[in-house]
């Protein structure tokens, strides 16, 4: 396991285990922010791996997480399957949009890939207003099963889940595929010259990264009991999980998660500011992107193995 | 007759979102920025014309100059305080200056977007229409400050054709907008191009916003879609074609038009975004892209 060797694997582990300690000391309302907070660094650390490992801009990573999320919820809805069963189905569905994404990133670059992924946003958002008979549309679905009701065991296991997640996307982004990835990001015609096949591990990242965030998405449903566009589909929701990425700092996987709970805990303290608290925290991530663009993490460690 | 009304009613609405635009793929072919700012410069310049015309009851004339001054300032904040120092900035490497600029482009948007809301609430605004009343065209009842919006439209548009094609000033931000690179060889300094471009952009952004206002009403909320159909049509036409958006815009209008008389105005997007997912995966550099 070349994962212990890591500088920061142990802090993480440390960070955890004293995160895991918090529902004795805090109040259930902070578990309950903390918990949504957990769930967003997942869907942030996957939209990292896309966009710090493979160099795509996805602005719609609430395109997967919606699959994820209503395909789960919907079943549940309707047919009353188990919990489980519910977020396989959404974790499927999130990856097959997840690779329906990736054809045209491997045809076109940059903001036009951008623009396309803005664009099935906009398609699924339509789509669940005009079938609101299955979705609910506008007002939101409720699902009749919930994961627990108790807050610490919801807590606990949303960290279980980040941690897990981001183990394994970790491993994923330094592993020698994740290399390829990287290379193919910065400039895919000399990858594949070296041999490498550059779509098959694209295709693989985009199918990574929608499974993590179809399945958090699905999570969020079961957790809250309900799925909304406003909670989950909306473009002010995909901006807050690539600003938290960006804030964490790039290609770093583990800042995406505290990025994160930063933007969590900050629109929590900035609260009484009422309607100015997004102003703010928009304020302070656009300042950190003009004067500290690596981010809080500084620049990842992969950057000064070069 | 139903037919008539699609195409007087989708004439005014597509001149609008040409109008906005045109300036954004002005910016993008000259400087490669896409500026994600774009539906707040324009709900900011609404709002300022309706608390100019409104609140202040300063009148429909000194309101809508009001507003485009507003959105002309916006555009060069914009460019001052956010687009430049990311694009100067040392610390961020060169292939990613792109997502910068759009996540902070995006960011400033959403703090105007904020601010609009705080200071005036997000409820819709309707800024003091210039004409009331309404006209009789072809048996089609059309409210006057319909024709008024797409003939003023129209004119701007005329107006910056004339411009970029027959001005000399307006040639080298044509040149610009085609090969930034030659234009520099040729002893023009791309810094005051850049100004001079997003000055343009903030007129025309800001007098799109106003016009939107007298037309539609504005909200906060309008903000993200707004950016979105501005992007949308730029790319459908290609991006960097000033051309292409005038026509892309007609088309996007008219399909959304037509889609919501015909069908059902929830489904009123939908045809025009499946349209732009089709032109992607077959010709992804937009009807008139030279890439």
């Amino acid at each position: 396991m070349k994962l212990l060797t890591i500088p920061g694997f142990w802090i993480a582990i440390l960070a955890v285990a004293a995160a895991a300690t918090l529902p004795w000391w805090v109040s259930g309302y902070i578990l309950g922010l903390l918990t949504i907070a957990y769930y967003f660094g997942v869907f942030s650390m996957a939209w990292d791996l896309l966009f710090g490992f493979a160099g795509e801009v996805n602005f719609g990573p609430t395109f997967l997480i919606g699959l994820g999320a209503y395909g789960a919820g919907i079943l549940n809805n309707r047919y009353e399957l188990p919990i489980p069963y519910c977020l396989a189905v959404g974790t499927v569905l999130a990856v097959v949009g997840g690779l329906a994404l990736a054809l045209p990133a491997l045809k076109v670059r940059g903001p036009y890939f951008g623009l396309i992924t803005l664009v099935a946003v906009l398609l699924l958002q339509n789509m669940i207003v005009v079938f609101s008979g299955l979705t609910g549309g506008e007002i939101g679905l409720t699902v009749p099963d919930v994961i627990s009701i108790d807050a610490d065991t919801n807590y606990w296991l949303a960290l279980g889940f980040m941690a897990v997640s981001g183990l394994i996307l970790t491993a994923i982004a330094r592993s020698p595929a994740g290399l390829i990835l990287q290379a193919a990001g910065q400039d895919p015609v000399v990858t594949g010259a070296l041999g490498f096949n550059v779509a098959k591990h694209k295709l693989a990242a985009f199918a990574v990264s929608a499974a993590f965030s179809g399945l958090a998405g699905g999570l969020v449903v079961f957790y809250m009991g309900t799925a909304s566009v406003g909670t989950l589909i909306n473009t002010s929701v995909g901006v807050q999980v690539i600003i938290a990425a960006v804030l964490g700092g790039r290609r770093t996987i583990v800042g995406a998660a505290l990025g994160a709970v930063f933007l969590i805990a900050a629109g929590e303290l900035l609260r009484p500011l009422g309607g100015l608290s997004t102003f703010v925290v928009s304020a302070v991530a656009l300042l950190v992107i003009l004067f500290v663009p690596s981010g809080l993490l500084g620049l990842g460690s992969l950057r000064r193995a070069r | 007759m139903i037919g008539l009304q699609i195409l007087v009613d989708g004439f005014a609405i597509s001149a609008l979102y040409a109008l906005g635009a045109m300036g954004f793929t002005l910016i993008f072919g000259v400087s490669g920025v896409l500026n994600l700012t774009h539906g707040a410069l324009m709900v900011m310049a609404a709002v300022a014309a309706w608390a100019a015309s409104a609140l202040f009851g300063l009148g429909s004339y000194a309101g809508a100059a009001i507003g485009i001054l507003c959105g002309l300032a916006g555009a060069l904040v914009t460019y001052f305080a956010v687009v430049a120092p990311i694009e100067r900035s040392r610390a961020i490497p060169r292939e990613e200056k792109e997502i910068f600029v759009l996540t902070g482009t995006l960011l400033w948007g959403i703090m105007i977007q904020e601010l609009v809301a705080y200071f005036f609430t997000d409820n819709p605004k309707t800024v003091l229409p210039i004409v009331e009343g309404v006209f009789e065209i072809a048996g089609v009842r059309t409210p006057r400050n319909q024709v008024f919006t797409a003939v003023i439209c129209w004119i701007v548009i005329g107006l910056l054709w004339l411009f970029v094609n027959r001005a000399r000033a307006g040639k080298v931000l044509l040149a610009a907008s085609m090969n930034p690179r030659g234009v520099t060889l040729l002893g023009h300094d791309m810094g005051k191009i850049y100004v001079a471009v997003w000055a343009i952009y903030g007129l025309l952004a800001g007098t799109a916003g106003v016009l939107l206002g007298m037309f539609l009403g504005v909200s906060s909320y309008s903000v993200g879609p707004l950016t979105a159909s501005a992007f949308s049509i730029v790319v459908l036409g290609g991006l960097g074609s000033v051309t292409g958006s005038l026509i892309a815009a007609y088309v996007v209008g008219y399909l959304e038009t037509a889609t919501a008389y015909l069908i059902s105005p929830a489904y009123r997007v939908i045809p025009a975004l499946l349209l732009l997912v089709a032109v992607m995966y077959l010709r992804p550099q937009g009807l008139l892209g030279r890439r």
